[in-house]
């Protein structure tokens, strides 16, 4: 901003009205946000004037037995759902990649399919096939939450296998090849040839699996029973019928975890290997 | 891509361990419950818990009914609305981000990714807890109203009565304004990723032979970010048509939209066939848009 060099015409960004347009939509993004997060340490029941530092509504939210659960739960769920989507995902990722067999562009159209059709409908999809095939609903924790879990799965998979199918583009076959002729076999060749260089991209897919799961509202509301109530559908509850600021403080937890996880990506992967994830 | 892909046949065993897995979750926990929802959208309720598939063709005629058609009309404009003002917003955001300083352009991606990592529900309850009669929009307003008073005071004329909070929320413009929060991060990704592809010295070649900034963008940054611009809308406008969240916390009475009748369908009114064949209307919308994208692609292609 203090710099004096005069503005070459292709550095739009240094540009004043550039300049404020960028920090008008980083404020209109993180403004309510930042807003929520400071406001969960307010010592006041209506949350618009700052009354003081405190902290017991973080107490009240980690006494909040339900609260915790749902979020005990969530997490359970991500969890879950990313390590089976991980295994699936890049299954499904190395099969499109490597061979060649009938119908492939069928298989890869309806792989692709979860993410486009949207939530509401994969919800009720699974709400019916569920209700349909009678899947138990009364079994013990934590087997009573597999039908979300199987329902994040099918929707974080295609994600997984698009990021590391992205990565498996840049790996050169003949790497595989040297190593079988060098006498690995087929899974010695998978395991310590391809494996090692689509590590960034599993790592890549596992994150945004956990992402995705733990931010799904919509089809987790159609799938979930009373005994399994995840973090969002709790809030959602909550933010239903009472604004309370235990919400605040339950939400700041989970941002700092999003933004902690996000800053663990960015340590394995570099700013430039998230932003091509995307 | 390097090597030829291996055919099936002489692979059988890698590829049936290989492809196992994933083709039957696929067909198992994707197809298999899909199937049951087109099956129910032919069906009809004979009963408090069952329902009777018999190949009716009522729901659908219900679905083109005026209520429900004017519904996904809305649905449609709203989500068309949105997209809009996220290009609008979005674009420049991206020219900022592509010719910033590049130790700065990381941090502001990752500024703009950062709320697309967060959970949806929690930004749009701040988001709320912000446009709330007690909320900071409305002490904004409030002190430009006051501001607005004093002016008028200064002229000699009446001040302006005293500032009543308004009602932001609950209406079709928190609806849209919380649809631009949640999918602006959507718009700016593609349009960044196809402006960065860009060749800038095109944009100098233009500015050198005097056409102004406004033309060259027009002219020369527009048609060349047009794959980027079609991504971004598509990305952005399905997941806004088939939105559920923010039309139910923050739209009032009128301003459902397609997605929050369907919930309708399977919870309140428990009519399942109709919130099937619903359901299907709006994957079949959402197949039209990707068709009319594929075909503009191919065009393009076939003109290169």
């Amino acid at each position: 901003m203090f710099n004096r060099t005069a503005i070459a015409p292709l550095e739009y960004t240094r540009k004043l009205w550039m300049r404020s347009w960028v920090g008008l939509t980083m404020l209109f993004l993180y403004a309510p946000l930042l807003v929520l997060m400071i406001f969960s340490f307010n010592d006041s029941k209506r949350n618009v004037v700052w009354k003081g530092f405190t902290l017991k509504y973080y107490e009240k939210a980690l006494n909040n037995d339900s609260l915790v659960e749902a979020m005990v739960n969530s997490l359970t769920i991500a969890f879950l759902a990313t390590i089976v989507s991980l295994v699936i995902g890049a299954l499904a990722a190395v099969m499109l990649w490597r061979f060649r067999f009938p119908f492939k562009g069928l298989v890869e159209g309806t792989m692709s399919l979860p993410i486009i059709v949207p939530e509401i409908c994969l919800g009720v999809a699974f709400l019916i096939f569920f209700a349909k095939i009678d899947w138990p609903t009364d079994l013990p924790w934590p087997l009573n939450l597999s039908a979300i879990t199987i329902a994040h799965i099918t929707f974080c998979f295609p994600f997984v296998a698009m990021v590391v199918r992205a990565r498996l583009a840049s790996f050169n076959k003949e790497e595989e090849e040297a190593a079988k002729d060098l006498g690995a076999t087929e899974w010695q060749a998978f395991r310590d040839v391809l494996l090692p260089h689509i590590k960034p991209g599993l790592v890549a897919g596992a994150l945004l699996a956990f992402t995705l799961s733990l931010d799904d509202f919509v089809i987790t509301f159609f799938t979930s029973g009373p005994d399994t109530i995840t973090f969002p559908v709790k809030v959602y509850s909550m933010v239903r019928f009472s604004v309370t600021p235990e919400v605040n403080a339950a939400s700041t937890i989970l941002i700092l975890l999003t933004v902690i996880l996000t800053f663990i990506a960015l340590k394995l992967q570099g700013v430039k290997g998230i932003a091509e994830t995307h | 891509m390097s090597g030829a892909l291996q055919d099936w046949k002489g692979q059988k065993k890698p590829l049936a361990a290989i492809a196992t897995a994933p083709v039957f979750w696929l067909a198992l926990f994707f197809i298999a419950p899909m199937a049951i929802v087109w099956l129910y959208s032919f069906g009809q309720n004979s009963g408090p818990a069952s329902i009777e598939i018999s190949g009716t063709l009522d729901n659908y005629k219900r679905a083109t009914e005026w209520l429900y058609l004017s519904i996904f009309l809305k649905s449609l404009a709203v989500a068309a609305l949105t997209t809009l003002i996220c290009l609008i917003i979005g674009f420049p955001v991206a020219m900022a981000i592509t010719f910033a300083a590049p130790k700065w352009r990381p941090w502001l991606l990752l500024g703009i990714m950062l709320p697309f990592w967060t959970n949806l529900l929690i930004r749009t309850y701040a988001l709320m807890a912000l446009m709330g009669t007690n909320g900071y929009m409305n002490k904004g307003l409030g002190g430009l109203w006051e501001g607005a008073s004093w002016l008028r005071t200064l002229v000699g004329m009446q001040p302006l009565e005293a500032w009543t909070p308004v009602q932001l929320l609950y209406n079709n413009f928190a609806v849209v304004l919380g649809l631009v929060y949640v999918h602006l991060p959507f718009m700016v990704l593609p349009l960044y990723s196809a402006l960065d592809r860009l060749d800038k010295s095109l944009i100098e070649a233009s500015l050198d032979l005097g056409a102004g900034h406004f033309k060259t963008f027009m002219k020369v940054v527009v048609p060349l970010a047009a794959p980027g611009i079609v991504a971004g809308v598509m990305i952005t406008l399905i997941p806004a048509l088939g939105a559920y969240l923010t039309p139910d916390l923050m739209g009032g009475t009128d301003s459902q939209m397609i997605a929050n009748v369907i919930e309708r369908q399977f919870k309140r009114a428990n009519d399942w066939p109709f919130g099937a064949a619903l359901s299907f209307l709006l994957i079949y919308a959402m197949f039209i848009l990707i068709a009319l994208q594929s075909m503009r692609a191919n065009k393009v292609k076939e003109v290169r």
